[in-house]
């Protein structure tokens, strides 16, 4: 038996709730004008070059593409694990994830060299390229997420509610298979190119995906002064530790094999042990403040109040989640391709050395415009449909 | 017929030591899966310092560079390839390998990047992105993105901001029966290294020199079929 | 014989009626009067001895057709000697300076550029494609 849960539109247009949607927008506006500049110019003012094809822009879309299925998980949990007490943060949990997958596909359309040309893209499709699977797969997500929460939100349509669930959950996965091929599947890049990448990013995307939900939870209650049981942030903050373990767990296993082949130890010692920005974001970022820390801040000691806690392990996964995506699109890019295995190569086109990257302000500006679009979407969201709980807690009577 | 007075003027302007590689196609007359169009380079003659073929090629395609190496487009570069156990020097051109089974192809999400029936690989930049996830999956680093507004372009290659390209084995010479830019010039000022033809006819030199010498691909490994064959290396 | 307020309504339907029609052809007349103050465009002349592959009015309107299909079958298929191509367009539409120099045919006043202006249609072509013909070999 179950409590029944209230929820509440947020009252928009208070002093605070335009302050954040002018901030948001103020990004937003800068990522546009950097867009213009970028497009405009031509990608030679970016750091992206002929060796390092993608950069900056992919990191931040890569995250948030991967974050979005992951902060679906919380709804899942709710309603095809069974687990009652995530119910009532089951809408928002469809809010954030639709909301993060947009603002990583407008940050991955932007940075096109051919934005323009977006409607080829949907028109033009080869079925044998895993991005075509991936457009019709993000597009998906939009609807199978958007008939989840109808089905949550409407008591008419209660009996899809089971069927959608599943629904959504089983096409979160295949949407963070399918990102994890992008990479997966390069036969060329040395990083890559192995099958560990599908789950690997699917544990990616619990982590991430949580991190981020809970830091958008946190801000919305304390802003909108509405309750958060701690129980249920404690219970967040474990079910955070389990995924980064997880992760920990995937990318050992992918570079445990990596070493393993003897071809694949140059990429290997140069991310790992090479000295570079990648080893440095590899060990102190991603390992050690993304990875071992907030699963110490999750089962170990750690005197903080859970809120505190909360927050700081969400935000070091985030952290830690945006180097890991940096070291892997940009540490994989910077590795030169091997054309001739076991030789020394040399040439004018940067052949046989090491790509440098230096990011520039507009991509960064781009990827940050991502993230406010999906801070405006939540917002907006929260603000027009009844999502957020008017008391966030368990929904199980017995506590 | 003009077709015969056209390969009359290949033979007569230097390439003689390389057989003309067929009859132009007749007008109306559709790329053929018969033809498998490839390149034998014999490295034994390429000269470490020398780049005639990279420069007719930027001659050929119109590509005028903005002195900036890292993202100006290359087609076919010169790779200076050494051995570390004893020092051996190989000096050779990489071009787009045009495999049979092309990466670019299997990868691009519009459809853009694509093989033509005989073999040549092409960017059909009338449909592409411009997402470069072709640039990511080419192992031969035979691609590149155009990162500026271009000009100077020739009327036989279009080529603009935004979009993927790469060697198109001069595909504008080779439906008119002549060779490739840079094999011409290879031939015609340097040692000849560089032999075009077509793999699926037996007759022709380098059908029948594959069939009785030793010959290479980059990265046979991977199962590509590249129909760019190297030899010496 | 209708009732004098049905027959008042139905005068005041057919007047705010006609009162509409009146405002949309205002409106239409005011929205259509740039195009009509504007001069038709007075692209350059082709290449004298040249002949266009089709009658001005249906080039005026299938061009864009003509040179898609062109487009698909000589990049995709490797079709050869079409009778619609780009390339063929420039070749004879294009102009030289006094001292001979070729100008581009997306160039202010000069045949694609004008028309395009006029219709406000924006061309993609000429963001890849040569906009001058060849030059010839023995140039180079």
């Amino acid at each position: 038996m179950t409590a029944k849960t209230v929820y509440l539109e947020v009252r928009p247009y208070t002093r605070g709730w335009l302050a954040l949607a002018a901030a948001l927008g103020a990004v937003l506006a800068a990522a546009l004008a950097a867009v213009w500049y970028m497009e405009h110019q031509g990608h030679w003012v970016t750091g992206m070059t002929n060796q390092v094809v993608w950069g900056m822009p992919h990191v931040f879309a890569v995250f948030l593409i991967v974050a979005a299925s992951g902060a679906l998980n919380i709804a899942s949990m709710g309603s095809v694990f069974g687990r009652e007490a995530y119910q009532p943060l089951a809408r928002m949990s469809g809010l954030v994830a639709m909301a993060l997958l947009a603002g990583g596909l407008m940050v991955l359309v932007l940075d096109l060299g051919r934005p323009d040309r977006l409607i080829v893209a949907m028109t033009h499709f080869n079925l044998k390229s895993i991005f075509t699977w991936n457009v019709v797969l993000y597009s998906g997500f939009f609807a199978v997420v958007a008939a989840y929460l109808w089905t949550m939100m409407d008591w008419r349509l209660k009996r899809f509610y089971k069927p959608a669930a599943l629904a959504a959950f089983l096409w979160r996965l295949v949407l963070t298979t399918g990102t994890g091929c992008i990479f997966g599947f390069l036969v060329a890049r040395e990083a890559y190119g192995a099958a560990v990448m599908a789950p690997l990013f699917i544990a990616m995307s619990f982590a991430f995906g949580l991190a981020a939900f809970i830091l958008v939870l946190l801000y919305a209650a304390k802003t909108t002064r509405r309750p958060l049981d701690e129980a249920l942030l404690g219970r967040m903050v474990r079910l955070l530790g389990l995924f980064v373990a997880a992760n920990l767990y995937f990318v050992a296993l992918h570079h445990l094999t990596q070493l393993y082949f003897a071809g694949r130890g140059g990429v290997e010692a140069f991310i790992l042990a090479g000295g570079t920005i990648h080893t440095l974001l590899f060990w102190g970022v991603q390992v050690g403040l993304g990875g071992v820390l907030p699963l110490v801040m999750a089962f170990g000691g750690c005197r903080h109040s859970v809120r505190k806690r909360a927050t700081m392990a969400s935000l070091l996964v985030v952290l830690g989640g945006m180097a890991q995506v940096y070291v892997l699109i940009i540490g994989g890019q910077a590795w030169p391709l091997d054309l001739f295995p076991g030789m020394e190569v040399s040439s004018s086109f940067a052949d046989g050395r090491i790509h440098a990257y230096t990011p520039t302000l507009p991509e960064v500006v781009l990827g940050l415009g991502g993230m406010a679009v999906a801070g405006l979407i939540i917002l907006v969201g929260i603000s027009a449909l009844r999502l957020l709980p008017a008391e966030i807690r368990d929904s199980t009577p017995n506590r | 017929m003009t077709a015969l007075s056209r390969r009359q003027v290949v033979l007569a302007s230097g390439a003689v030591l390389i057989t003309g590689p067929a009859l132009a196609r007749s007008p109306g007359a559709p790329a053929s899966p018969a033809n498998r169009w490839g390149l034998l380079i014999d490295t034994r003659k390429c000269a470490a310092d020398c780049t005639v073929c990279v420069s007719a090629c930027k001659a050929e395609m119109g590509l005028s560079g903005h002195d900036r190496p890292l993202t100006d487009a290359q087609y076919i570069r010169k790779i200076e390839v050494r051995d570390p156990v004893g020092g051996k020097l190989h000096s050779l051109p990489v071009m787009c390998q045009h495999c049979a089974k092309p990466p670019c192809v299997d990868v691009c999400p519009t459809g853009a990047s694509m093989k033509r029936a005989d073999g040549i690989v092409l960017v059909d930049r009338h449909i592409c992105i411009g997402c470069r996830y072709c640039m990511m999956a080419c192992p031969y680093k035979a691609r590149s993105f155009a990162h500026e507004e271009q000009t100077g372009q020739q009327p036989h290659l279009p080529r603009g901001k935004g979009t993927v390209e790469s060697c198109t084995l001069c595909v504008h010479r080779v439906d008119e029966g002549r060779l490739p830019a840079c094999v011409e010039a290879c031939a015609a000022k340097a040692k000849g290294a560089m032999l075009f033809g077509d793999l699926n006819d037996p007759a022709s030199e380098i059908a029948r020199r594959v069939a009785s010498e030793a010959t290479t691909r980059i990265r046979a490994d991977l199962g590509l079929d590249p129909g760019v064959r190297y030899q010496g290396i | 014989m209708r009732p004098k307020a049905l027959t008042r309504l139905a005068l005041l339907a057919t007047l705010s009626r006609q009162r509409a029609r009146v405002i949309i052809a205002i409106l239409l007349a005011l929205l259509t009067l740039p195009a009509l103050a504007a001069e038709p465009p007075a692209p350059p002349k082709a290449k004298a001895g040249t002949t266009c592959i089709e009658s001005p009015s249906v080039m005026r309107r299938d061009h864009m057709e003509m040179l898609k299909h062109q487009r698909d079958d000589t990049l995709r298929l490797g079709i050869r000697g079409a009778k619609a191509s780009l390339k063929g367009c420039v070749d004879c539409h294009s102009t030289t300076t006094a001292e001979g120099r070729p100008v581009p045919v997306n160039a202010e006043g000069q045949f694609c550029q004008s028309c395009h202006a006029y219709a406000a249609v924006k061309p993609d072509c000429f963001e890849c494609h040569a906009t001058t013909p060849a030059v010839k070999e023995a140039a180079r």
